[in-house]
């Protein structure tokens, strides 16, 4: 009993706030009506649609989180994991792949629907590891470069997978992407008959409370990545990351593994991104290729700066907030200046607002709205700041054994 | 433990002579590539090269502003693609709006006007570029350099919406009052002027800023604060105020390059942001912080480039132009981050 009080008491105040949060979360659908018949605030509250397309971006900025909060690596290019993640879902559960047909606990259609159709759990769970692997693959070359110039190889990659999902409508003449188009309809995610007598959608899409069960999908999806993000952060690999972001020599110096830490700091942080891009698309039913732009990833990476590197609970905050603004609020907010008779359309510059937010916070409070410990004592006391990537001894920092990890 | 065999098997790759392997064949393979392309059509083949010219000389004046910035706070300076873009569209409203040139004009009132324009356009963007530069990026000197980086990447998106707030989402462009005539004919071979206007104005600016860099004090100055910044003011050099003047000339050549690129191209707010990026990787494939580095490695994306849009003999097209672009950036900084010319300071100008 005490050592529960005990450890209550380490947690400080926050260690009650977030049950009531998740209740408070998870109860949302139940709520949402009444509070939006509210006077005032009403027309500012989001809708639950919007409230999925919030999650899941919050979902990217946690994962977005362990690559930049906790090791300390600036990816540019995250949006090429979110692609990576929308296609496989658009691959393994839509009729794109015509040429075939293959069902596997896929629900609300057909067995005689051609193309590749896997149920909606698995595809999340590959698109995971597929994204992974991407990541894996990216990081390998790039990792050993430092600061700077990985944040320009991120962007070169964030770039360069939107193109090539652009022109795969015609890899040697197979239809990998469906180019311009994109892929849809995407399946939609379900318990089949067994779960219908259980009580559960036999098929989101199909169901009369669909965004109910996508909310509370999504919210389930968000707080696993949670889970995993905190546990990680205290395990050994998330020592080793904090490490590696503070002093990179002192890290290798005390015998930590640069090369495969990062890697699977990339690894994990593609992961959830993959994850969330999968679910993504199998909500909005389809992959466009011009869903992946550059400024998604900077939008990801606002929500982490905002919220505060490193930090989970400031993550989810800001990402809570910016989803919001992206989703619906600045749109609310026009159409009330419009109705107040103001001509101002605040949606149209909502990229320049992102970008002054960044500025802002970074000349005033670096360390985000909840602030991380060890990230505030780093930004006040100053890190050692390794010069990037010496070029006269080439990789002489870096450039280790590796079969000596 | 995958990932460590991997890490592992790919070390082996880049001590074995593998890569370089790689490398040459894929030179050779380019190499054929050309020569084939010149054999179908020698005439095609150079005003297509003429093109690359023109664009390279264009991408080398942007390519210098991230480069001297680069060598001086080693900060990539996102912004300096949207600087670029609003200068140029600043610049057709001078042109079009202030001073009223039309396409009719007399010779003189042309030549006159873009002189005009030209250094109005490279002042104003000096102070404000060394303006961005005040606000945004000098609290952050002593800050880990990912907060300036970030910064940086915000400042482009407050600068790029700037012109959409500006100019709104439509394309700009001035007449053509220099006439798409060829100034240089050779057969099937045109080299037309308003292209040779882009050269006409890129080669005296970029022969000013190497001798200003080279042969003044404060050019001097930049140099000493680039290869250190303590021992340079130890030694009485006012750093603050050649950071400045870095930012001033990196913004007075987005400037001019904004009213080049405006002589053939239509700009709106978001052309900044691809063009920065082709800018850049310009400057890391010459090698950043090397100022001829930089004009070579434009001239060499603005061939590749061309050569990519305008050949027809096995060429991917420009569907893939990013790709290739971005490929190359990447190959660069994984094999040689140093660049071709492999220098970190402008001190080989």
């Amino acid at each position: 009993m005490t050592a529960v009080e005990e450890r209550l008491r380490s947690l400080g105040p926050g260690a009650l706030l977030v049950p009531v949060v998740i209740l408070l979360a998870l109860l949302y659908p139940k709520y949402v009506e009444s509070l939006g018949d509210a006077p005032l605030i009403g027309n500012f509250v989001p809708a639950l649609g919007s409230m999925v397309i919030m999650i899941v971006f919050t979902m990217m900025a946690v994962g977005l989180n362990i690559v930049v909060g906790y090791a300390g690596l600036l990816d540019l290019g995250y949006v090429a994991f979110y692609a990576a993640g929308a296609y496989t879902s658009a691959w393994f559960a839509s009729q794109q792949f015509d040429q075939w047909t293959f069902h596997f606990g896929s629900v609300g259609i057909a067995e005689t629907v051609p193309g590749i159709h896997l149920s909606i759990w698995i595809v999340l769970l590959i698109a995971g590891i597929f994204t992974a692997i991407t990541g894996i693959l990216i990081g390998l070359p790039t990792l050993r470069l430092r600061g700077d110039y990985l944040a320009i190889v991120t962007l070169g990659f964030g770039e360069i997978i939107p193109q090539v999902v652009r022109n795969g409508d015609n890899v040697f003449g197979f239809d990998l992407t469906h180019g311009t188009f994109g892929i849809s309809p995407i399946d939609s995610p379900g318990f089949g008959s067994v779960g219908e007598s259980l009580g559960l959608p036999l098929s989101y899409q199909q169901s009369f409370d669909r965004a109910q069960w996508f909310y509370w999908t999504a919210l389930v999806l968000l707080l696993i990545t949670v889970f995993c993000s905190s546990q990680l952060r205290d395990s050994r690999l998330g020592r080793a990351w904090i490490a590696i972001r503070e002093d990179e020599t002192a890290a290798a110096a005390m015998g930590v593994p640069l090369m495969r830490t990062k890697t699977w700091s990339y690894a994990i942080g593609a992961f959830f991104g993959g994850v969330a891009g999968a679910f993504y698309a199998s909500f909005k039913s389809g992959a466009f290729p011009a869903d992946f732009y550059f400024n998604i990833s900077i939008f990801l990476l606002c929500m982490v700066i905002l919220g505060g590197m490193g930090s989970i609970w400031g993550v989810i905050l800001g990402g809570m907030i910016l989803g919001y603004l992206n989703v619906e609020g600045l749109a609310t907010l026009g159409s009330e200046l419009q109705g107040a008779g103001i001509d101002f359309d605040p949606t149209k510059y909502q990229f320049g607002f992102y970008g002054a937010i960044v500025v802002l916070m970074m000349l005033f409070r670096p360390t985000g709205l909840i602030s991380e410990r060890r990230h505030k004592r780093e930004l006040e006391l100053g890190v050692a700041d390794t010069p990037l990537y010496d070029v006269t001894t080439e990789g002489a920092d870096t450039d280790r054994d590796p079969s000596n990890d | 433990m995958a990932a460590q065999a991997l890490t592992a098997s790919f070390d082996k790759l880049r001590r074995s002579g593998f890569v370089a392997l790689l490398s040459y064949a894929l030179l050779a393979m380019i190499g054929v590539w050309l020569v084939g392309n010149f054999v179908q059509g020698p005439a095609e083949f150079t005003n297509v090269a003429l093109i690359g010219l023109t664009n390279g000389a264009i991408y080398g004046m942007v390519a210098l502003g991230y480069t001297l910035v680069y060598g001086i706070l080693q900060l990539i300076n996102f912004a300096h693609g949207d600087v670029f873009a609003l200068s140029g569209l600043v610049a057709s409203t001078i042109i079009i709006s202030v001073l009223g040139l039309e396409r009719d004009a007399s010779v003189l009132a042309i030549v006159g006007g873009m002189l005009g324009t030209l250094i109005v356009i490279m002042i104003m963007f000096a102070t404000i570029n060394a303006t961005i530069e005040l606000v945004a990026y000098r609290r952050l000197r002593r800050a880990p350099r990912l907060a300036a980086l970030i910064t940086a990447v915000g400042m482009s998106f407050i600068v790029q919406n700037v012109s959409l707030a500006l100019y709104d989402v439509n394309f700009r462009s001035i007449p053509s009052f220099i006439p798409r005539t060829e100034a240089i004919g050779l057969g099937e071979i045109t080299y037309s002027w308003n292209k040779f206007a882009a050269l006409v104005i890129t080669v005296p600016v970029l022969i000013l800023l190497t001798w200003f860099v080279r042969s003044t004090r404060q050019g001097k100055a930049m140099r000493a604060v680039a290869q250190d910044r303590e021992a340079s003011a130890m030694m009485g050099i006012n750093v603050n105020r050649t950071i400045s003047v870095t930012f001033a000339i990196a913004g007075a050549l987005a400037g001019s390059a904004g009213l080049v690129y405006l002589l053939q191209f239509n700009m709106r707010y978001d052309t900044g942001f691809e063009l920065g990026l082709i800018a850049f990787t310009a400057a890391v494939l010459g090698g950043i912080g090397n100022l001829s580095g930089a004009v070579l490695g434009a001239l060499l994306i603005g061939f590749i480039q061309a050569f990519n849009e305008g050949l027809a003999w096995y060429t991917p097209g420009s569907d893939w132009t990013r790709t290739i672009v971005f490929g190359i950036l990447i190959a660069i900084l994984v094999f040689r981050p140093e660049g071709l010319l492999g220098e970190r300071t402008p001190e080989g100008a």
